[in-house]
């Protein structure tokens, strides 16, 4: 059924949706025709929507006890960890539910590489997911600040100072984001405010991206076009929905294990000793997902080189879909892509890994390497691999691999049911 | 898949190998069975009523623990003193109030709404008393430690005669545990330091695990529902995740697709 078609039963409805189309809308998104073959790496996006969600709610919970200034900050905390009902629930859920964001996201974002899901005519969605990644990251940041630990505090003078390394003005752009010469309670103050803002800035753009992502319809792991509605697509409710339910779920239950039984074990101990602007840490290190930025940071000796290069190392994610030169999406039809989606995955752990350690010796050399090879793939192999790479033959539709039709689409059909 | 497996089997030999050249250098903490640990894991109410004691006679006279209240004492899932044992051990703490109807401040008989009271009226008194170094407090003192409950209760059985190499100055102790090995603080317990009400005899190794499982009670006075609640819920969704299962399965065969 398409969109226009569309009419309520009742005189109410039809009243009510000639005046304000909802009910179309939502007869659209009940309707809307999905790739019968998506596997469950594509269920990331619904669990995406419920993390958003989970931490808007906990947080204007919080927010109605927190305390945003830097006197009071961290004993606020303790008092939602103490005698707020359900408090230590809420803040856990709160600070882990950050964690599992950013995992979710990581899914959904290599899950995007590796079928191609960036690419023409998907191009919008892909840039309005880097600025909601973008934005996350300057939430978390932020969020991170707010409970005025040791961690809070010099993570936010060591973030915060990377744009002193701007020539002429970065000085005076850093005393403007403090508010003041350090870090102190004018900064906590508007870290705060942006906190709240930006959760909603990002639940617009996640209209957005669903809404682009509604024109062309979702990519599938064969990363074929196919005829919406027909044979190769299901209705969204009820079969995406409950798939979707379903793998949120398991995600609920590794979320729920790390809320109850270890909530403190993705955060750094450091930052249950309150802000003490005297008393620097030994290691000064960021959440675990801006780890291989970190890294990347630290592996240029420079430091305005430095910030441009780890912001380069997001930023070239945008222009993706015009450094990767192939027609083909999938990459379960390019045998050489797919040896270098793992490598690049491995490349990003590595950095993650190395991100953590202290910057010398062996670790700063494999950080060097591991950021050079970041940025061979994206600037080098991935235009040359679009013209040199041979790829398998594709098929025409999803039923015909699904069914097994020649014996070409059957070794598709093998490597593909490998990935899932 | 196949793939997957080789790179997490690859990052996991590197992880581990570092971490067992890191370990060489790193003195492994004592271990010892905590009743708090694992799913269904509670405090010990013993342990921690001897705890408290320990920590009032012996840490209290220079860590504060500015987070908890008196009344925190008689709460459940805490050392669960009766109500009048704690409005006793309140009532034992001179409180400074005020300022009175005259402008005046006055002192009076702790109440249970009252804070720990602390050992030192602001952090440059502390460090006055104590050679310049502050004594942390101890709220959440086991969270804010990277070894956590096994540092805190090796560090308390950590202190040894100094190496030959090793000086020390003044006020400065050797502890193996202690990270770069030197310490402000002179070894708190010994032997017999205090006298259990229950009979338990009063060994540094014992004194050590019922103040830790008290300091672990101070950091985290929820845990024992946090744990209740968590085998609730995780339960409850592994048994819906295994209902929407079987939806699924259903709903999906009505299209050849697999799911």
């Amino acid at each position: 059924m398409s969109d226009h078609d569309y009419r309520p039963k009742s005189k109410v409805g039809q009243w009510f949706n000639d005046r304000l189309p909802l009910l179309t809308l939502a007869n659209h998104l009940t309707d809307y025709p999905t790739p019968k073959n998506l596997n469950y790496w594509w269920t990331f996006g619904g669990i995406l929507t419920f993390c958003l969600i989970t931490q808007i709610v906990t947080g204007l919970t919080l927010a109605m006890h927190y305390i945003a200034h830097a006197d009071m900050a961290f004993e606020s905390v303790e008092h939602i960890m103490r005698d707020v009902n359900y408090g230590w629930l809420i803040r856990y859920i709160h600070a882990n539910g950050a964690s599992m964001f950013f995992l979710a996201v990581y899914i959904h974002i290599f899950r995007s590489l590796f079928y191609g899901s960036y690419k023409a005519p998907r191009e919008i969605i892909w840039i309005i997911g880097i600025i909601i990644y973008l934005l996350m990251m300057a939430a978390a940041f932020m969020g991170y600040v707010l409970p005025w630990g040791q961690m809070s505090f010099w993570g936010a003078t060591v973030i915060t100072n990377l744009f002193s390394a701007i020539p002429l003005v970065g000085e005076g752009i850093v005393t403007w984001l403090w508010g003041g010469y350090s870090v102190d309670n004018p900064t906590l103050t508007r870290f705060f405010t942006l906190h709240y803002l930006i959760p909603f800035l990002i639940l617009g753009l996640v209209v957005l991206h669903i809404w682009a992502l509604h024109v062309p319809g979702n990519n599938n792991p064969v990363g074929i076009d196919i005829k919406k509605p027909s044979k190769d697509t299901v209705p969204f409710h009820p079969y995406i929905v409950i798939k979707d339910g379903f793998a949120l779920l398991m995600f609920m239950i590794v979320f729920a294990f790390f809320v109850f039984y270890a909530p403190n074990i993705l955060g750094h101990a450091d930052n249950y000793i309150e802000a003490n602007p005297m008393v620097t840490p030994a290691h000064i290190v960021p959440e675990w997902y801006l780890l291989p930025f970190y890294a990347i940071l630290r592996s240029v000796p420079d430091k305005l080189l430095g910030v441009v290069a780890m912001l380069s190392a997001i930023l070239i994610l945008a222009v993706l879909p015009w450094l990767d030169t192939s027609k083909i999406r999938s990459a379960v039809f390019r045998p050489l892509y797919k040896q270098f989606y793992w490598i690049l995955v491995a490349d990003v752990l590595i950095l993650g890994y190395v991100g953590a350690m202290p910057a010398e010796g062996l670790y700063l050399l494999i950080a060097r390497v591991a950021t050079a090879y970041y940025f061979l793939h994206f600037l080098v192999i991935l235009p040359v691999l679009g013209f040199k790479e041979k790829t398998l033959p594709v098929p025409l539709s999803i039923t015909e691999p699904v069914l097994g039709g020649s014996p070409n689409l059957a070794a598709a059909r093998n490597k593909e049911s490998k990935i899932e | 898949m196949k793939n997957l497996f080789k790179l997490f089997s690859i990052i996991i030999l590197i992880i581990t190998s570092n971490s067992n050249s890191f370990a060489a250098e790193k003195v492994e903490y004592l271990k010892t069975d905590w009743s708090f640990k694992g799913l269904f894991g509670k405090f010990d109410r013993a342990s921690l009523q001897r705890g408290y004691q320990v920590y009032t006679e012996v840490c209290a006279s220079c860590h504060s623990m500015k987070y908890l209240s008196y009344r925190n004492l008689a709460e459940p899932g805490g050392p669960e003193f009766s109500e009048a044992q704690a409005k006793a051990i309140a009532a034992s703490f001179e409180v400074t109030d005020g300022p009175n109807s005259d402008g005046e401040m006055f002192t009076r008989p702790g109440k249970l709404s009252d804070k720990f009271v602390m050992p030192y009226d602001n952090v440059k008194a502390a460090q006055a008393a104590n050679g310049g170094a502050y004594p942390p407090d101890m709220s959440v003192l086991v969270k804010a430690r990277g070894g956590g409950v096994d540092y805190i209760y090796s560090l308390l059985q950590g202190y040894e005669e100094a190496p030959s190499n090793v000086s020390l100055d003044d006020g400065v102790y050797y502890n193996k545990y202690m990270y770069g090995k030197k310490i402000r603080m002179a070894a708190p317990l010994s032997d017999g330091l205090v006298e259990y009400g229950d009979g338990t005899n009063a060994t540094v190794e014992q004194m050590s695990k019922d103040v830790t499982t008290f300091l672990m009670w101070s950091a985290e006075p929820h845990l024992e529902s946090r744990h209740q609640m968590g085998f609730k819920a995780i339960v409850y969704l592994i048994i819906l995740t295994v209902l929407v299962y079987f939806s699924m399965k259903r709903i999906w065969s009505r299209v050849e697709s697999e799911v």
